[in-house]
């Protein structure tokens, strides 16, 4: 295995000169500098699969857009986190999120506390305007205490990685491809029923949206804990 | 039939044996279980699971990733229409309608008397005869738009 | 087991006897333009050796350029003939084969890898198929350079699973090769060692891409994912790794035997060799043709191909697959090659070449290729997940003749999205056959909308 010395590295941000260590990622560094990137898959303390596309960010010398929580940081680059075919494409793919499938704020149980709705107001971006795709799946709320509604998933994986990288249990993945695609227990088996799953609740604290929920708990109640496994990772002592 | 006394999981037990129990042989694990039982049952893909010690739901992620993986019996005969670039311009299409009429059932599905499934397949790579359809594990060439089940129809019992 | 070139030169030529004494009755018309016009070299072998048979490969000089290299050559020397000779990727990326391993070989690391990629997805294509089938040994030659020349002695062969005869024709040569001590340990009495696996795909056009081809051999679901790091560094669990067609591999033993310059001398200035082009779709005569790079268009469709069928006329030729675009009569005389492709806005891809006649509706071409994206699509990334069934269906709009003006502004600024933004090639690929008819087919388009 190659041993990756970790140097410091100076480079641009926006015009703005900022440094950091060689196995940061440019999301890490714009972070730790007060500058803001939009993100939806990423969550600090979970590894970053770079899919959701809302993190893209210019380089100087390359020809498309790359996600900044994936890129490593390297000496001299000039990086741009706005730009208009930047915003435009943000704004396409949040709209394509909303269109993907169902999502009605009004009767959703985390109205008010959702990162779909918080990164519209972020982008402003008033409404959608991709093809709607009208698809409907079945809600799974076997658990007595969770419920999984598919119709509200935007597939960030953030579930699947905090039960495998922090809980350990494996207990989701995806089923398929494409856009059927669908976040499963064990093998497509009721949650209620599930022989992996410890019912910790973390897949619900890190859940964006209302996908996954607590049942019985009102919309003005729900609190979704998602920097609780930031701080666990934290406090563990791990990255 | 409990996995213990079914001979087909202990063809199967030394297959994943012979490949050392690895993990990453999971696919070509799945390849021969499809091979030995027709397709991948919920038992045999918790079966495979427990042997390669891998997460269910990893596995059935696998299993359900990938067009080759059948997760539903078969019928007896097989028939893949292509749909591939050079087929479809030769009018696979009006060839699947066909057969799909005649069978009464659609791509993906297998009629009721478990004789036929009717798949498609995206290119099978062999472009310079399209329009092609596998019947079972015959490439029938330049098959024709009217008449495409002409001479294996007898065949479907 | 053989252990020098003597020893091998010696089988080659008690198998050329035997051969010479009950000659094998080759049944096609060798004579006709579909042949005559062609420069077989990858395709050298095919229908004159037997496939199955290692010792036939070995009397028309197989494994000799592999012996000369262990025998006579550095590994520095085999990737400056490869430099040399200016061979690019054929799989479709057109990357200069000696750049790759170069990177790949200057890489501090015990355990390197290198990776046929057989996994022939896109329609239209089945030159690699005949490759496999027809001189698999060919390949595994290929392999064995690439792995002296980078420090690899592992191979691994992805083959798609729709190819049952090739990984029976691949696993005998393996087989075989392995019995004769050309392939395993300590190869020639070199001290070099190399192995080859198999390993099946299993049904996903996604695989064929490289990080998700690798994630497919790990056991997993075919996902690829975001590069850098490239596979040069980051590969095959984490190793230094060389991906390569099979039809790149299959060009390696000639430029061993032959010498980097003649393979330069042959195509263009900046794609060099030949290329195997699969003719499909409506012409006289279908089939593998391999000819120099800088041929034309319109020598590959009449003079080779006989020319549109049942008299009808052309329309449009399609390159590169899903991932390429349409080319208009008025351009056939553009001379093949990776960058002229590029320029007209479509690419060379694996090398399918579907010809159109005038009843080919060009909207409907693209729709079929933006659904065969969709259906393919892994699912990881946003854009290409949704983006690619969402322009199905404005598609669909346009073929139906009810779109608006306001879904072709759409259509072309998410094709555009769509491009840069998706995680790997098939996402950024999949609007191309769109936005190449848009360029040069407009009017189909502007015909599909209905402003009420």
């Amino acid at each position: 295995m190659i041993r990756e010395k970790v140097r410091v590295k100076k480079f641009t941000i926006d015009g703005i000169c900022v440094t950091g260590q060689s196995n940061q990622t440019i999301l890490e560094v714009a972070r730790d500098n007060g500058i803001e990137i939009p993100t939806m898959c990423h969550l600090k303390g979970l590894s970053d699969v770079g899919s959701c596309r809302m993190c893209i960010v210019e380089i100087e010398g390359r020809h498309e857009p790359i996600p900044s929580c994936t890129a490593k940081i390297k000496e001299g680059m000039e990086v741009t986190t706005s730009s208009p075919k930047i915003k435009a494409a943000r704004e396409m793919i949040l709209s394509m999120m909303f269109s993907e499938r169902y999502h009605t704020c009004s009767t959703c149980v985390v109205n008010g506390d959702c990162q779909l709705q918080s990164k519209s107001v972020e982008l402003e971006l008033s409404h959608s305007f991709t093809p709607y795709l009208n698809q409907r799946f079945e809600i799974d709320a076997s658990h007595k205490n969770f419920v999984n509604d598919p119709n509200k998933c935007i597939l960030c994986t953030r579930c699947i990685r905090v039960c495998d990288e922090i809980e350990g249990a494996h207990a989701l993945d995806l089923f398929g491809r494409g856009l059927g695609t669908r976040v499963i227990h064990d093998m497509d088996e009721p949650w209620a029923d599930s022989t992996s799953c410890t019912s910790c609740g973390k897949c619900v604290y890190v859940c964006p949206t209302g996908a996954l929920y607590e049942k019985d708990i009102s919309e003005e109640e729900i609190i979704k804990k998602r920097e609780i496994v930031t701080e666990l990772v934290r406090n563990r002592g791990q990255k | 039939m409990s996995t213990a006394t079914d001979d087909r999981y202990n063809a199967l037990e030394k297959i994943i044996k012979k490949l050392g129990y690895e993990k990453n042989a999971l696919l070509e694990v799945l390849h021969n279980a499809q091979g030995i039982f027709g397709y991948l049952g919920l038992d045999t893909l918790k079966f495979i699971a427990k042997r390669l010690q891998l997460p269910y739901s990893k596995v059935y992620g696998v299993a359900t990733f990938y067009s080759n993986f059948r997760l539903k019996p078969k019928g007896r005969h097989n028939i893949v229409v292509c749909a591939g670039t050079a087929c479809h311009i030769k009018g696979a299409d009006k060839i699947l309608q066909k057969i799909e009429q005649r069978y009464g059932i659609k791509a993906g599905e297998t009629t009721s008397d478990e004789a036929l499934s009717l798949l498609t397949a995206r290119c099978v790579g062999t472009c310079s005869i399209a329009p092609v359809i596998v019947f079972d594990e015959d490439i029938k060439a330049n098959v024709s738009l009217e008449n495409p089940l002409c001479d294996i129809e007898e065949s479907i019992k | 087991m053989i252990t020098s070139i003597e020893e091998l030169q010696e089988l080659a030529q008690i198998k050329k006897s035997q051969n010479d004494a009950n000659p094998r009755e080759i049944e096609i018309d060798m004579t006709s333009n579909f042949y005559t016009k062609q420069t077989r070299i990858v395709l050298e072998n095919e229908g004159i050796i037997d496939p199955e048979d290692i010792e036939d490969y070995i009397a028309h000089d197989g494994y000799i350029p592999l012996f000369k290299v262990l025998d006579e050559m550095s590994p520095k020397d085999v990737i400056e003939e490869l430099k040399i000779s200016g061979l690019r990727g054929r799989g479709g990326g057109g990357y200069p084969a000696g750049l790759k391993w170069e990177s790949v070989s200057k890489v501090q690391s015990e355990q390197k890898y290198i990776i046929c990629n057989g996994d022939e997805g896109d329609p239209g294509a089945f030159m690699d198929r005949a490759v496999m089938e027809s001189d698999p040994h060919r390949v595994l030659e290929g392999m064995a350079i690439a792995g002296f020349a980078c420090g690899a002695d592992k191979g691994y062969i992805y083959i798609r699973a729709e190819y049952p005869i090739a990984v029976k024709r691949l696993t005998r040569a393996i087989k075989q090769a392995t019995k004769l001590g050309i392939l395993g340990q300590n190869i020639a009495q070199s001290g070099f060692g190399f192995t080859i696996e198999i390993r099946l795909g299993a049904g996903a056009f996604v695989c064929g891409e490289g990080t998700a081809l690798i994630a497919s051999i790990e056991g997993g679901r075919g996902h690829p994912r975001q590069k850098p790091p490239h596979l040069s560094d980051h590969g095959l669990w984490g190793k230094p790794t060389i991906l390569n067609n099979v039809e790149t591999f299959a060009n390696i033993a000639p430029i061993i035997k032959n010498g980097g310059e003649w393979f330069k001398s042959i195509g263009t200035q900046n794609s060099s060799g030949t290329k195997v082009f699969a003719l499909s779709g409506h012409i006289k005569n279908t089939g593998l043709v391999e000819v120099p790079m800088g041929t034309t268009l319109r020598e590959l469709v009449y003079d080779i191909g006989g020319g549109v069928e049942d008299g009808r006329k052309f329309k449009a030729i399609q390159s590169g697959g899903p991932s390429g675009g349409c080319i208009p009569e008025h351009l056939l005389d553009l001379e093949v090659d990776y960058e002229s492709l590029k320029e007209v806005d479509s690419i060379m891809g694996s090398g399918g070449l579907i010809v159109m006649d005038d009843s080919s509706n060009m909207v409907e071409i693209a729709r079929f290729f933006m659904d065969f994206c969709a259906n393919e699509s892994c699912g990881k990334c946003t854009p290409c997940r949704v983006g690619t069934t969402q322009l199905t269906g404005l598609l669909d709009k346009f073929i139906a003749k009810e779109a608006t003006k306001h879904d072709f502004t759409l259509l072309k600024e998410m094709c555009l999205v769509v491009k840069s933004t998706s995680l790997c090639g098939l996402g950024q690929t999949a609007p191309n056959p769109v936005l190449s008819t848009i360029k040069y087919f407009e009017d189909e388009y502007l015909a599909g909308i209905c402003d009420d």
